[in-house]
């Protein structure tokens, strides 16, 4: 067993784990936070993206051990005291989920793909950023008119703050 | 996935030494493909040895038309260096259609290219540009470099270290992409530099990524999609799978490759 230390969430966290234990199986099951699924085997479905030290990635193939002392985000870290994430509230204001399986990975794609290109979003851009994402319900029209409403909401907010 | 020992690695020669201890050890980049291998239980390697926290190993550096690559730099970074997109934008454009987003913050280079994946697109952008393959213990050319399915020729235990080419005059990519993996099915990287004219062909060959000597003849006496139409693209040697037959794969060659030649303009 090796021990494993992660900021998750803006807290530091650890637990034991084996060596080939999968880091989205390190956060559901030692950590206790079930938020990021796992929809495939494969690295194809995206319901495991987090947000390792910035970025984007599949959490089902990355072992816990490769990510010891990197920064983690979660589902669970975007929303703020009582209040949504923007783009957790445009899905909902758009329904863009349906059974909502595929959604933290959905939203953890969204926040990174709006951190990267923030304001200059375009429909073809979010369908391109979707490449990693799969979701069974929805056709995605809605996921992705809830993606550029958040980019615009926020891009907003950040010009009423300069 | 079976059980393995985890090592993380802080220079080079520390990564040598792991893998040195451990026969059965393999190297872990970005693992992209190898954890997903593992996690299949088509690889078991007892130890693996973790390059991606080597600094030395990550960047890209320019000097004047000289590009070099770290081999643990993520297919994202490759894809969003404004630097190197002012001089050779095919390999940043061959970059940003690599898997997806998240594949992308993780992927690396040297990985892409000692794996030799027949549908990876990093080996026809290599090949195409006569890159440099750049080892803990010598230099290799591309041509030299790949070398089957899978192989390449790298010696048991050696570590890509970096990637470097001239900028080349002009350059492009296209891809056809296997709608469900997204692999290319078939990838035409097309090359005019110093040394001439170069077609790398990745996704279709029984062996690998393989130049066009025809289209390559062709493009150097007339740099224009027109000058392929009447070259032909012989399927003998090339992948047929449930995905595309030989015959399919060859017409899909002589495509991708004029969208090149288009691409570089």
């Amino acid at each position: 067993m090796t021990k494993v230390t992660l900021t998750v969430n803006g807290r530091a966290m650890s637990g034991e784990c084996e060596d080939r234990t999968l880091l989205v199986h390190f956060i559901r099951e030692k950590l206790g936070l079930t938020g990021t699924h796992v929809g495939c085997d494969t690295t194809q479905c995206g319901a495991c993206v987090i947000h390792m030290d910035g970025h984007s990635v599949k959490s089902c193939s990355i072992l816990a051990v490769q990510a010891s002392g990197s920064t983690i985000t979660t589902i669970e870290g975007l929303a703020g005291q009582g209040e949504l994430h923007p783009v957790q509230a445009a899905f909902k204001e758009h329904h863009g989920l349906q059974c909502g399986f595929c959604t933290p990975g959905m939203v953890m794609t969204a926040v990174d793909m709006i951190n990267r290109e923030g304001g200059s979003l375009t429909e073809e851009k979010v369908r391109a950023g979707l490449e990693g994402n799969i979701c069974r319900c929805t056709g995605y029209h809605n996921i992705v008119k809830a993606i550029l409403a958040a980019d615009a909401e926020m891009a907003s907010g950040r010009q009423a703050a300069e | 996935m079976y059980a393995t020992s985890y090592h993380r690695a802080s220079s080079v020669e520390d990564a040598v030494k792991l893998r040195a201890a451990h026969e059965e050890g393999k190297y872990l980049s970005g693992g992209m493909t190898l954890i997903s291998t593992m996690k299949q239980r088509l690889a078991a390697p007892t130890d693996l040895i973790d390059l991606r926290h080597i600094a030395a190993l990550r960047g890209i550096s320019i000097d004047g038309r000289e590009v070099t690559i770290g081999a643990a730099t993520p297919h994202a970074d490759v894809a969003g260096s404004r630097e190197l997109r002012a001089i050779c934008p095919a390999i940043c454009e061959l970059a940003s259609h690599i898997g997806d987003p998240h594949v992308r913050h993780m992927g690396t280079i040297g990985g892409s290219i000692a794996n030799n994946d027949p549908a990876a697109d990093y080996p026809a952008g290599v090949l195409g540009l006569a890159a440099t393959v750049i080892t803990d213990r010598r230099s290799i050319a591309a041509d030299e470099f790949f070398t089957d399915l899978f192989e390449t020729a790298l010696e048991d235990g050696e570590i890509v270290t970096a990637v470097s080419f001239d900028a080349p005059e002009k350059a492009g990519y296209a891809k056809f992409n296997n709608p469900a993996s997204r692999f290319a099915m078939v990838g035409v990287f097309v090359a005019k530099t110093s040394s001439g004219v170069r077609v790398a062909v990745t996704g279709a060959g029984s062996n690998g990524v393989f130049r066009h000597s025809g289209f390559e003849q062709a493009l150097a006496s007339n740099w224009s999609a027109d000058a392929l139409s009447n070259i032909a693209v012989d399927s003998s040697n090339l992948l047929s799978d449930l995905h595309a037959n030989a015959e399919y794969r060859a017409n899909l060659v002589k495509v991708m490759a004029k969208r090149a030649v288009v691409a570089a303009g």
